[in-house]
């Protein structure tokens, strides 16, 4: 899908005068990699040749990157190559205005567990302008071993599978593994152990925190046909409900969808290396094979923007084309 | 005497026959063990193909993955558990007690299927 319009396209999401049709539309920009921008609630969406224009953020007071699905080790039509897409996308974060403070990797860094698969993304890594990684396990991370060398790898200073919390400049982080111990006919799954951690981790927060959790599979029900949805995270939500803004990061379904409950906006990341079917439209949700010349515009990274005062994140999502 | 004679052949015929089929009936005890019985699933577009079977006691049953996608077939009560499968990669059990055995792919939990064994 080509870009349509150069224009901003704001909209205003409180129902005063909503325009829905541009909202809808914003949403299917995303799934082709054009941009989508939440701040103080209000989205916004630029073409993606406006974004080098945006510049420095001077109100900034935090920004990260997050990328997710990377499946190195993956090797099929949908993608032969995904360390040339991985290197993609570092080049993009290395090409925005404000280098962001660290990056986010939403799970599925490898696609078969194997350490050489988990080496060669710690490598490409190293060139980004962001120095720090935090990462969360996807499915693919934690085969064959229940995610011991995950653990090994990434977990240090982490609680069970792999559970942490982090501050940045006030923003409350909260790293979730909903990939392990996965019940026949089930989706993602938190388990109470996490459950009660992440009640106490945030008990003592001030609701005026800004938090951000980051998880692999979607924390809300994106589509359970395709186990696009995690079985207990409605409970995790009851912790954050007194928060005034909660920010929940995924990856897992390949394709970027938002969407905004109350104080908490949802937000899932393209992959680095392929893309997936929209809900429902195909058999599985397995990897799509695009035209050639389409692979970069749908696969992609999220810069995520925290300014001290504004209700929600800014959370840009550009296309490694 | 043309009926004695009919008689005996009769009875000639008789025996050979019965003989006949004693050697049958000896050729196929020679080969009692009949060949194991085997059958296929097919994982594909995330899903067991076929997701429901019934076979008998003794049948061996192998997975074959034809996604682009890895996949494993695990047992609920842990009886048998492949590695993980990528594409074309295959795993085999053979079911030699009766029973029903739920199973399902522990990367894709939402994909499942049955052996009923007899």
């Amino acid at each position: 899908m080509s870009e349509k319009k150069k224009d901003e396209l704001l909209v205003d999401h409180n129902n005063d005068g909503v325009d829905r049709r541009g909202f809808l539309t914003c949403m299917a920009w995303a799934g082709t990699g054009a941009l989508f921008v939440v701040q103080g609630g209000v989205p916004k969406s630029y073409s993606l040749s406006s974004l080098l224009k945006l510049g420095p953020k001077t109100a900034t007071e935090l920004s990260f990157v997050q990328i997710s699905d990377s499946h190195m080790g993956f090797s099929k039509p949908a993608n032969p190559d995904v360390v040339a897409t991985l290197n993609a996308a570092v080049d993009k974060i290395n090409g925005l205005a404000t280098p962001p403070e660290f990056l986010l990797h939403t799970g599925d860094i490898s696609h078969l567990s194997k350490p050489e698969e988990f080496d060669t993304v710690d490598q490409v890594l190293k060139s980004a302008s962001a120095k720090n990684v935090f990462f969360v396990p996807g499915e693919h991370d934690v085969l064959g071993d229940d995610g011991k060398q995950y653990l090994e790898r990434y977990g240090k200073g982490s609680k069970g599978a792999g559970w942490y919390s982090f501050d940045k400049k006030g923003v409350h982080f909260i790293g979730l593994v909903n990939v392990l111990n996965l019940k026949a006919g089930g989706l993602g799954t938190l388990g109470r152990e996490q459950l009660e951690w992440l009640a106490s981790d945030v008990k003592h927060l001030k609701s005026s925190t800004p938090i951000v959790v980051f998880a692999h599979i979607p924390l809300w029900s994106v589509y359970p046909e395709w186990g696009w949805g995690t079985d207990d995270s409605a409970q995790a939500l009851t912790f954050l409900k007194k928060f005034g803004s909660v920010t929940v990061l995924n990856g897992h379904i390949h394709q970027t969808l938002q969407k905004v409950e109350g104080n908490v906006t949802f937000h899932t990341a393209a992959s680095t290396a392929f893309p997936q079917p929209q809900p429902g439209k195909a058999d599985s949700p397995g990897p799509m094979k695009v035209p050639a010349e389409q692979p970069k515009s749908i696969l992609g990274i999220t810069d995520v923007t925290s300014v001290r005062g504004k209700h929600a994140l800014a959370i840009v999502d550009s296309s490694l084309a | 005497m043309r009926r004695r004679v009919s008689t005996g052949v009769f009875l000639a015929a008789l025996g050979l026959g019965i003989a006949g089929l004693g050697a049958r009936a000896g050729n196929v005890t020679a080969t009692a063990q009949t060949k194991p019985e085997t059958r296929d699933v097919t994982i594909d577009n995330f899903t067991f193909g076929p997701a429901d079977l019934t076979v008998k006691a003794g049948t061996t049953i192998t997975w074959t993955n034809r996604d682009d996608i890895p996949h494993t077939v695990v047992n609920t009560d842990k009886v048998f558990k492949s590695k993980v499968l990528d594409t074309d990669e295959k795993f085999s059990f053979t079911f030699s007690t009766p029973g029903t055995f739920s199973y399902f792919c522990s990367i894709h939990p939402k994909m499942t299927g049955k052996v009923v064994v007899q």
